[in-house]
């Protein structure tokens, strides 16, 4: 194992790196497939029996049924394949932020109008004491 | 001898694309973001390149996760849009300049940027919704369009040195080609943005302000700045900031800022936008 990445003190982030690109191939090329209208409604109908075609682990088969989006970015998902099973549910991209932050979509829409989320307190998790 | 007359930053966030495609470009919530890239459509509009070297990426839809390049050039004919899941946007089809790409391809490598070669590829957002933002919604496109994917998506992108220098071996590339064309370059995506995990939402509005500056002043300072700044002070995906540095490096030493724009947000972005002339 490589010394840890300095990414890794960024709080409430999953930077997609190579290694998490590697741990999360398979499941990103599930999500990838959900590009095409016909594999959306085949997923939708069994979602158990469409992700058995796919060679994902059994924490990520359970996370993309609990729509677990975080859990989802740690085990090597990536936010714009992510989007692809939000919008197959029928959900905005601001709805699956929103679940990822832990508010209603509305409260994550309003607080973008109102400027974003600033960066103090959010820029380490050392500063946080987080660790 | 072609050359490269100005350069077009931009962000390219997909539910502008879907405003307007979706009429709701006079909404409340849209019509300030709008109103900012009024004048650039005349700017465009006055200027009328014949070719734009687009810089954006792809958002996990021409390419999969089986071959990710960091730089592809699109050397097609013509280039269809992508349907992203919800649909591909109405927009034309996009059409390319294989003679001149296939010309950069020859000149880049030779220049020792390994480029990737796209023969065959959908597009998406990344590089539509800078062509509606500055070119409005014709039935045909006014411009041939050199799309250049960067790998922005899987860490590390490339350095941002690295961008600016593949600007200057562009620059070097257009200007041996023998023809008379006028050429803008976008650099697109930005600015600050982060649209995964808890810290989804942030805004670093001061960040983004000396960027700008800088693209005109201390572009040599925007050069320095290492990946994880970018990732913690701008956002995770605040990353495709480096796409510009490639758009900054093909003007040359002197540009001249001729227009500027910044608004949050749009959908979980800060849009900004900047119109550099080369001097």
């Amino acid at each position: 194992m490589t010394k840890e990445q300095e990414y890794e003190d960024i709080p409430g982030t999953w930077v997609f790196d190579a290694q998490r690109a590697r741990k999360g191939y398979h499941l990103n090329q599930f999500l990838y497939s959900l590009m095409k209208a016909d594999n959306r409604k085949e997923f939708l109908a069994d979602e158990p029996k469409y992700l058995s075609k796919y060679k994902i682990t059994p924490e990520q088969r359970e996370a993309v049924l609990k729509r677990d989006w975080n859990r989802l970015l740690h085990l090597g998902g990536v936010s714009y394949a992510l989007a692809k099973l939000a919008f197959t549910d029928g959900k905005t991209y601001q709805y699956m932020a929103s679940q990822m932050v832990g508010v209603t979509e509305g409260e994550y829409v309003a607080m973008m109008q109102s400027g974003g989320r600033s960066l103090e307190g959010w820029r380490s998790k050392r500063e946080r004491g987080e660790r | 001898m072609a050359r490269i007359i100005a350069g077009v930053g931009t962000s390219h966030t997909p539910a502008i694309g879907a405003a307007i495609d979706n009429g709701r470009a006079g909404d409340n919530y849209w019509a300030p973001m709008f109103r900012g890239y009024e004048p650039s459509k005349e700017w465009m509009a006055k200027t009328k390149p014949d070719v734009v070297i687009m810089v954006y990426n792809d958002h996990v839809n021409a390419f999969d996760f089986k071959i990710i390049p960091t730089f592809a050039l699109g050397c097609a004919e013509e280039f269809p849009i992508a349907d992203e899941g919800w649909g591909a946007r109405p927009v034309p089809i996009v059409k390319g300049y294989p003679e001149l790409a296939a010309h950069m391809i020859q000149s880049l490598v030779l220049d020792e940027f390994d480029m990737t070669i796209v023969n065959e590829m959908q597009v998406d957002h990344g590089l539509t919704t800078p062509m509606s933002l500055l070119f409005g919604s014709p039935k045909e496109w006014p411009v041939r369009v050199i799309p250049l994917a960067v790998n922005v998506i899987q860490y590390p992108a490339p350095t941002g040195h690295r961008c600016y220098m593949l600007g200057k071996a562009i620059k070097r590339a257009v200007e041996s080609w023998d023809e008379d064309l006028k050429v803008v370059i976008f650099g697109t995506g930005g600015m600050s943005h982060q649209i995964q995990g808890p810290r989804a939402g942030l805004v670093n509005k001061t960040f983004d302000t000396a960027f700008l500056d800088d693209l005109s002043r201390d572009p040599e300072r925007l050069v320095k700045i290492p990946p994880i700044e970018y990732l913690r002070d701008a956002g995770n995906e605040a990353i495709e900031l480096v796409m510009w540095l490639i758009m900054r490096g093909a003007l040359g030493d002197r540009v001249e800022e001729v227009y500027r724009f910044y608004h949050v947000p749009a959908s979980s972005t800060a849009v900004g936008h900047i119109i550099l002339e080369a001097r």
